[in-house]
């Protein structure tokens, strides 16, 4: 429990963290501050190919072991699976409909890909390692949740659904944040410390700097999103942001268990199954389901669970899994 | 100078939905269009903002077409068959163009 406290309060006083509530302070008292939308994106390329290429060139060091393969099937089931639980969660918790659940549903079994960096810088700062597979695990875990989602509206008959085609297919399976999160985790598995060094001082020396700037933006956004959403989203749909997360990282855990992963594995599978989705999702189910309202999943996913998450959720699932998997923090 | 009679069509339409928009105007026959950038704004579905954005999901984009007035019921049926069920602003308004023949 102290460890947790400690670890918890570090993380409470990081850089990372005072941005993101720098942000939130700042467009909930409507201030004017704001990042372009090229900036932001500019940063999210820039954070993807970091971790990626990072990613990448952890396994090319450390080498790939047996767990891999069960790591990225661990991950492709808790993804597929999470949206279950969620709708069921949501209809226990909530009046919502079934559009409204099922959408909510697929953003909680898909990730938040901030909130798992946010996650690795912790884990860094700690001295604490962790396989570089878990980026291919984390880009496993984007798509899975979003047919599950479908499939349960199909399976509702439900009416409101848009197009299902094969272009969403695609979009899904192919959206930027997975290809370029792949793509530079190929390169740096191909590459590996040699290419790390090259241009280490691009995506090292910056990484915490722009990770910071970039959860000043999380935090504008979200703050607008509170602001503007308030009264659409239920307590109990609140409480469902927090409590979530919570069940998803204990499958997290569980997961990581069966499959042996280190503690900070561990730790980073928890998050990614505690995370909700807020790039690749979002955009899936307005094609999707064009029905569901934006401002209930959106404002779940960015207004509630990314800041518990980042917050608390984090050094939780990293005191747990130091924990119970063993190390120490 | 000699101008002629044209319709001005403009789509405000939700940025994932773009492509499949375009892609049914071509199918039309409706090859010429821009599609412009939108910074916010407010309706039905509340207030929004593209500041800081990084999903398209959140985002919205305006297609406008200027076309012959008797092509405007064919680009209106297949412009509907994407914007339906959607979030977004179909307008129309009398426009003059100088080439005629590009339209």
């Amino acid at each position: 429990m102290a460890d947790i406290l400690s670890l918890a309060t570090t993380n409470l006083i990081s850089p990372i963290i005072l941005s993101f509530v720098l942000g939130l302070v700042a467009a909930l008292a409507r201030s004017d501050l704001t990042i372009p939308e090229a900036v932001a994106k500019g940063m999210s390329i820039y954070l993807l190919f970091a971790i990626g290429f990072k990613g990448g060139a952890g396994v090319a060091t450390h080498g790939v072991d047996a767990t891999l393969i069960a790591t990225l099937v661990a991950a492709l089931i808790l993804s597929f699976a999470l949206p279950f639980i969620a709708f069921a969660l949501l209809g226990a918790m909530t009046r919502l409909g079934t559009l409204d659940r099922a959408a909510v549903a697929a953003h909680y079994g898909s990730i938040s890909i901030v909130t798992f960096v946010a996650a690795t810088s912790v884990l860094e700062s700690q001295g604490i390692f962790s396989e570089g597979y878990m980026v291919a695990a984390a880009a496993v875990m984007e798509a899975p949740a979003i047919l599950s989602a479908l499939w349960i509206v199909a399976r509702s008959g439900a009416k409101g659904t848009g197009t299902m085609d094969a272009g969403l297919y695609r979009e899904i399976l192919l959206n930027g944040s997975i290809v370029l999160l792949v793509g530079s985790f190929i390169i740096g598995m191909v590459t590996g410390e040699e290419g790390l060094a090259t241009i280490a001082p691009f995506i090292i020396a910056p990484f915490q700097g722009v990770l910071c700037l970039f959860l000043l933006d999380m935090g504008l956004v979200a703050g607008r999103g509170l602001r503007e959403t308030r009264g659409e989203v239920g307590p109990g749909a609140v409480v469902f942001g927090i409590l979530m997360p919570l069940i998803g990282s204990i499958f997290g855990l569980a997961a990581a268990f069966l499959v042996g992963l280190s503690p900070g594995g561990a730790a980073l599978l928890m998050t990614l199954s505690a995370s909700a989705s807020y790039i690749a999702v979002p955009a899936a189910m307005r094609v999707a389901l064009p029905e569901a309202k934006p401002s209930i999943y959106l404002t779940l996913s960015l207004g509630v669970t990314f800041p518990f998450n980042l917050a608390i959720g984090i050094p939780l699932y990293t005191a747990l899994a130091t924990a119970l998997v063993g190390g120490a923090p | 100078m000699k101008t002629h009679q044209a319709k001005r069509v403009e789509i405000i339409i939700e940025e994932p939905l773009a492509g499949r928009l375009t892609d049914a105007l071509i199918e039309a026959g409706v090859t010429g269009y821009t599609i412009l950038p939108v910074k916010g704004g407010s309706g039905r579905s509340g207030r929004w903002s593209r500041a800081g954005q990084v999903s398209r999901g959140s985002g919205m984009v305006a297609v406008v077409c200027l076309i012959k007035p008797e092509r405007l019921d064919t680009l209106l049926d297949a412009a509907f068959s994407v914007v339906e069920k959607h979030i977004g602003v179909v307008s129309i308004t009398d426009a003059h163009v100088l080439r005629a023949e590009r339209f």
